[in-house]
């Protein structure tokens, strides 16, 4: 079979299983449809946390981004997995005791505030926006890529595929089919990575094999490019930018919805343990690979361009057979162009996308890696459907506008809401507008320097009052929102340039950390002079801190 | 054993954050930022040590963190009588 049929065989056989997945996981109440009616198994949770949080980027364009940076790319490697450590120890163990449905249920409930809730729910439905239409548009580009379907066409089955699992089975079949996409999307990763580091070094670890390639790389880079592969701060990544942009990163997976709220599905505090362990051991799993593949590749070109030349390059069957979808400019080359600018000329998906060719793999292999990306953006996409969903039905409809209304009506509506939360995102895939390109600063910054702060104080301060907290996120959201407008007006407004080149030096993706640091401030210095939450607040936060649920008599005697 | 008291419970539960955060931090910031020049000079079979921290080891040491965590405070439970009911669920409504 031809690259192309493969393709179309893993496609239909996967989404196929999401389809069963889906039929057999039907909800009839809203705990159901919200968080699984409490009832997944850690190492399920973990799965899906894994899945919903690897994105089409994480698995498509990460190993191309990190080859491009060499030392600088940990800001993503470290910034996309330790957010899990804080996430694990300060946060997932205390909102499962809480027990409701969402982000803004906690933070409406802990601050006392239907303002406070609603502050919370527009900031989820904006971060969670974003970040869908980002995945969206990776439907309908993996569609484009390999089975040459018309973009449009692609965000078009992708939207009817989420709508099917997420609408009928709400977080129960996302959940179960999260757990099957991250099977088929790190399987697809792990295979190609395999076979190009035994290809290169004749040992199939990639963690192992990467002791051998980085002392040739570092060498190789040297001789063509002028600087190591290993060496930190290249350009505008100096040491500020590198650390201001990994605590942003970090803090903002702790604080995005789609993630926090699927600690809520388990069935007990020590499961939400649990569940964060599988979950960065699962992330884990392709982000100490993806380091990895990135050498690989990048130690191949510069050898191959050393040995060949750019135009005894050009007679590699992946150069022409990538370079026919426009990923590669192999038109530009000429003999005695220099290695930088050749690398200018390729497309960094290329990485991942053209490792399996690199590597002589068979063209199943290569279907296989079509799937995994559908896979990693469908599932992140169903994780952010299913918070804009939420936040729209219950936050909002189900909270504020209609609390006497009967669960099944809740029910209707909630399925309605992501339903409506589909379509928009498929229009912002297909009509993608200038904020989407900037979704790491939007989407991070946002989600750190609104989120983090106050769910934090919220479990290990007692002390912090309603008024804090909505001062202190409205002051995060509004000042990295504005920062990150400024220095990214070029993209977002369609200015000729950037308002503001850099905040005291820190760039757009790094200023959430100054926003983050902003709420925190405000949010203590307010509470200070406002008076103390009430006493029933206060008993809920003694309350969450302990596992066993306590009794009444026993938080008297606290 | 004397049962510990909730007080207490709470004391150690922050404690061990805080051990573990600082790890987190010396882990992530300190080895793989602040010192990657120098640590880069130290090489073991011609992989430099700051930039091996940064894109391997500090993602190794997170997953065991948590791993810390989950056994640790698995224990703490139990000495402070704190610990869910094998097979419980706590029902949303029931939580507070």
């Amino acid at each position: 079979m031809s690259i192309i049929g493969w393709t179309f065989f893993w496609v239909a056989i996967t989404f196929a299983v999401y389809i069963g997945i889906a039929i057999w996981s039907r909800v009839k109440d809203t705990a159901g449809f919200y968080v699984a009616g409490q009832g997944i198994p850690s190492i399920a949770n973990g799965a899906a946390v894994a899945a919903d949080w690897m994105s089409a980027a994480s698995f498509i364009s990460m190993a191309g981004l990190i080859s491009f940076m060499g030392y600088d790319g940990a800001v993503y490697l470290m910034g996309w997995t330790g957010g899990y450590v804080l996430l694990a120890v300060l946060l997932a163990p205390f909102l499962r005791k809480f027990g409701k449905f969402t982000v803004p249920d906690f933070v409406g409930e802990r601050y006392y505030s239907n303002t406070a809730r609603v502050v919370a729910a527009i900031a989820a439905l904006f971060v969670s926006f974003t970040y869908v239409a980002g995945q969206m548009r990776g439907v309908g580009v993996v569609f484009s890529r390999f089975l040459q379907v018309d973009i449009v066409w692609g965000v078009i089955i992708g939207m009817a595929i989420v709508s099917l699992y997420a609408v009928l089975g709400g977080m129960k079949g996302i959940t179960w089919t999260q757990v099957a996409q991250y099977t088929v999307l790190i399987i697809a990763y792990l295979i190609p990575a395999f076979a190009i580091a035994y290809t290169l070094t004749g040992i199939p670890l990639p963690q192992l094999a990467l002791g051998k390639v980085l002392p040739q790389l570092d060498q190789l880079q040297y001789e063509l490019v002028g600087n190591f592969y290993s060496q930190p701060f290249k350009g505008s990544w100096d040491l500020l930018n590198v650390f201001f942009v990994t605590l942003a990163l970090m803090t903002g997976t702790a604080g995005l919805p789609h993630v926090i709220v699927r600690f809520y599905t388990v069935r007990r505090v020590v499961d939400a343990r649990w569940s964060a362990f599988w979950a960065l051991f699962f992330i884990g799993l392709l982000y100490l690979t993806a380091p990895a593949v990135a050498m690989f590749a990048r130690y191949y070109i510069l050898n191959a361009f050393s040995e060949l030349g750019p135009t005894g390059m050009l007679d590699l069957s992946w150069v022409q057979n990538w370079a026919q979808t426009g990923l590669i400019r192999a038109s530009e080359w000429s003999e005695g162009m220099t290695a930088a600018a050749l690398l200018s000329t390729i497309d960094r998906d290329i990485i991942v996308l053209a490792t399996p060719e690199i590597a002589n793999l068979s063209a199943w292999v290569v279907g296989l890696v079509a799937a995994g990306g559908l896979a990693a953006a469908l599932s992140t996409a169903s994780g952010l459907l299913l918070v804009i969903g939420s936040a729209m039905a219950h936050d909002i409809y189900g909270q504020i506008i209609n609390p006497s209304a009967p669960d099944h009506v809740k029910l209707t509506v909630a399925r309605v809401m992501i339903f409506i939360g589909v379509v928009i995102a498929g229009l912002l895939g297909i009509f993608p507008p200038g904020f989407v390109a900037e979704v790491v600063a939007f989407a991070f910054g946002l989600a750190c320097s609104s989120f983090f702060p106050i769910i934090v104080l919220g479990v290990f301060w007692k002390r912090c009052t309603k008024e804090g907290a909505i001062a202190g996120m409205l002051t995060g959201l509004i000042f990295t929102f504005t920062l990150i407008v400024l220095m990214r007006a070029d993209r977002v407004l369609g200015l000729e340039e950037p308002i503001l080149s850099s905040f005291l030096g820190i760039n757009a993706q790094g200023v959430g950390t100054i926003g983050m640091i902003l709420n925190f401030i405000v949010t203590i210095l307010v509470s200070l002079r406002t008076p103390p939450p009430p006493k029933k607040v206060q008993t809920l936060v003694e309350q969450i801190r302990y596992p066993r649920v306590l009794q009444a008599e026993e938080l008297e005697s606290a | 054993m004397e049962q510990m008291d909730r007080k207490t419970y709470w004391r150690e539960v922050r404690k061990r954050t805080a051990l573990l955060l600082v790890i987190w931090f010396i882990v992530g910031y300190v080895l793989s930022i602040f010192l990657v020049e120098p640590l880069n000079t130290l090489k073991i079979a011609g992989v430099p040590m700051g930039f091996w921290m940064a894109q391997q080891g500090s993602i190794m040491i997170f997953i065991l963190l948590i791993l810390a965590y989950a056994i640790m405070m698995g224990k703490l439970d139990r000495a402070a009588g704190v610990e869910e009911d094998a097979g419980t669920t706590t029902p949303p409504s029931q939580a507070h």
